[in-house]
């Protein structure tokens, strides 16, 4: 049994990770963007947000003003129990988004559609969002809070067979250069490319994509692992750095998730994660171990399946 | 180029104004506040009275909301501070401008070569964007001290006008200048040259959407 109050403390602790602390493996790849950057003013720019991990890590202060707006994606293994129930797991959440609103402090960005009703604590109707997925053995919760920014860099198109991968490298360059002029996306940033679904399930995988997976993360289809780095590399050739400004940095990471779509169709959708990819993850075991990491390991082989039975499940189930 | 780096005040001399350059960094000292829409539409459209004397105290008007709380003894923590971006407000800065004199817009994502000419130059002021935008935590460290907040209770915390004590707050990035010229402008034209090279091959989607196409009697295949 994971303890609610084991809970609740993982998941502040999370919240405040992902506010300051920037994860390693962009940050790595960032660095790698900065000592190839040529642009004058985005090597200025480059080197600013490098300070800036910085001073964010230093200080315990957010890295950016926009924390975005925090959300929960919650992996429980087949065999997990929480104290109270899920329900309890959700007020855990909660309570924790708006204690650590309060407490990094966060700015309380998340408000009502039309009344712009503000309780300063991020928590409102649907919000955070909490999303579910299971794995099929382990008695672990993985917790893993991503404080998305931005109101720019994301968009969806339907797409069909026919527009074929020049239809889908148009579309994905649109994006970019829709979102990246003036750098109304923040980039160089981590790209998602949700391809296939319904339309939500598109626009889901193509976020999962963007904040769920590492930079250095490969796609296990080799012609898609193939199709990232060509992504990665023609989004660079775009002449477009950070901020718009000239440069040759504007995608750190490509990912491209798919699922299986109508036979008419090819949908699309373009994330842009930012320069302050806010992300955190733990794991917490009923012995009240909590492992952090910054890796959601989100895309298991379980989770790609394209098989009607789970192998080892089908085991069991015998 | 070498890049100039410059130390400002937030309530600048016309000569002040007139010497940045597009691309100068610039650090700032003195009193600034953020407004947005919220202030905006608070002040311009429902006649509040603005709560500071402007611009005498200060000419910086920040687009910010910052990553801030008022404590339960009426002080205030500020973390991060970083800019929102600025174009959805080109609607009330004209006004808001001749109401309160403001010089420096500091903001993300500038505004248009138009706006600036329009209501920038004439004014005398000029656009300073926050670098990379999301140097929230350096500028952080140029907040000196919070004096005040105003209007948290009718907008909320994210929507307030907060009134920030500037130590050498930056890096800001100069975009624009007194002949109304916009930096970004100037970046996406050299950008735009390139651009057929990356597109070719590509194509467009075999259905077109509104908004693409504005004949709305297009049959959009």
């Amino acid at each position: 049994m994971i303890e609610f109050a084991t809970l609740q403390r993982t998941a502040e602790e999370l919240m405040a990770k992902a506010a300051i602390e920037i994860p390693e493996d962009y940050l790595d790849g960032l660095k790698r963007a900065a000592a190839t950057e040529e642009g004058d003013l985005s090597s200025f720019v480059l080197k600013a947000m490098l300070d800036n991990y910085e001073a964010a890590k230093e200080d315990r202060s957010a890295m950016c003003g926009d924390t975005g707006v925090p959300r929960w994606f919650v992996k429980l293994g087949n065999d997990a129990r929480v104290e109270g129930g899920m329900a309890a797991l959700e007020n855990a959440l909660r309570r924790a988004t708006a204690q650590a609103t309060f407490d990094v402090p966060l700015r309380p960005n998340r408000v009502h559609p039309l009344w712009r009703t503000d309780h300063d604590n991020n928590v409102g109707i649907g919000a955070p969002e909490i999303e579910y997925a299971f794995e099929p053995s382990g008695d672990w919760i993985d917790l893993i809070t991503v404080h998305k920014g931005g109101l720019f860099g994301t968009d969806y198109r339907m797409l069909f067979p026919s527009d074929g991968i020049q239809g889908i490298k148009r579309f994905y360059l649109d994006s970019l250069m829709a979102f990246g002029k003036r750098g109304l996306a923040c980039q160089p940033a981590i790209i998602g490319i949700g391809l296939g679904g319904s339309k939500d399930t598109c626009m889901t995988l193509g976020k999962r994509a963007s904040v769920l997976r590492t930079v250095g993360s490969r796609n296990p289809d080799p012609r898609i692992a193939a199709m990232e780095d060509e992504f990665k590399e023609l989004g660079n050739s775009i002449g477009m750095g950070a901020m718009g400004f000239v440069g040759k940095n504007m995608v750190i990471q490509c990912n491209i998730e798919v699922g299986y779509c109508h036979t008419g169709g090819m949908p699309m959708s373009v994330h842009a994660f930012c320069l302050s990819s806010r992300r955190a993850v733990a794991r917490l075991w009923p012995d009240g171990r909590v492992e952090f990491r910054t890796d959601p390991d989100w895309f298991t082989p379980y989770m790609r399946r394209e098989t009607i039975d789970w192998e080892p499940t089908r085991e069991a189930a015998e | 180029m070498s890049i100039r780096e410059i130390t400002l005040s937030t309530t600048p001399t016309d000569a002040d104004i007139a010497a940045l350059r597009l691309g100068d960094i610039v650090y700032l000292d003195g009193l600034m506040y953020t407004a947005r829409e919220g202030v905006y539409m608070r002040a311009l459209e429902d006649k509040a009275n603005i709560p500071m004397e402007l611009p005498s105290e200060s000419a910086a008007n920040f687009h910010c909301s910052p990553a801030a709380r008022i404590n339960a003894d009426g002080s205030f923590s500020m973390g991060a501070v970083t800019a929102t971006a600025s174009f959805r407000f080109a609607k009330w800065l004209p006004e808001w401008m001749e109401k309160t004199g403001a010089r420096l817009i500091i903001g993300k994502g500038g505004m248009s070569s138009k706006d600036y000419k329009s209501f920038f130059v004439p004014n005398g002021a000029v656009y300073l964007s926050t670098v990379g935008y999301g140097t929230g935590a350096l500028l952080g460290r140029g907040v000196e001290k919070v004096e005040a907040v105003h209007w948290h209770e009718e907008l909320g915390l994210a929507q307030a006008m907060w009134v920030i004590r500037c130590n050498r707050m930056g890096p800001f990035i100069v975009a624009s200048d007194m002949d109304g010229t916009c930096l970004f402008e100037r970046e996406n034209a050299k950008i735009a040259e390139g651009i057929g090279r990356v597109y070719e091959g590509t194509r467009p989607a075999v259905l077109k959407r509104y908004g693409e196409s504005d004949d709305r009697t297009d049959e959009v295949i």
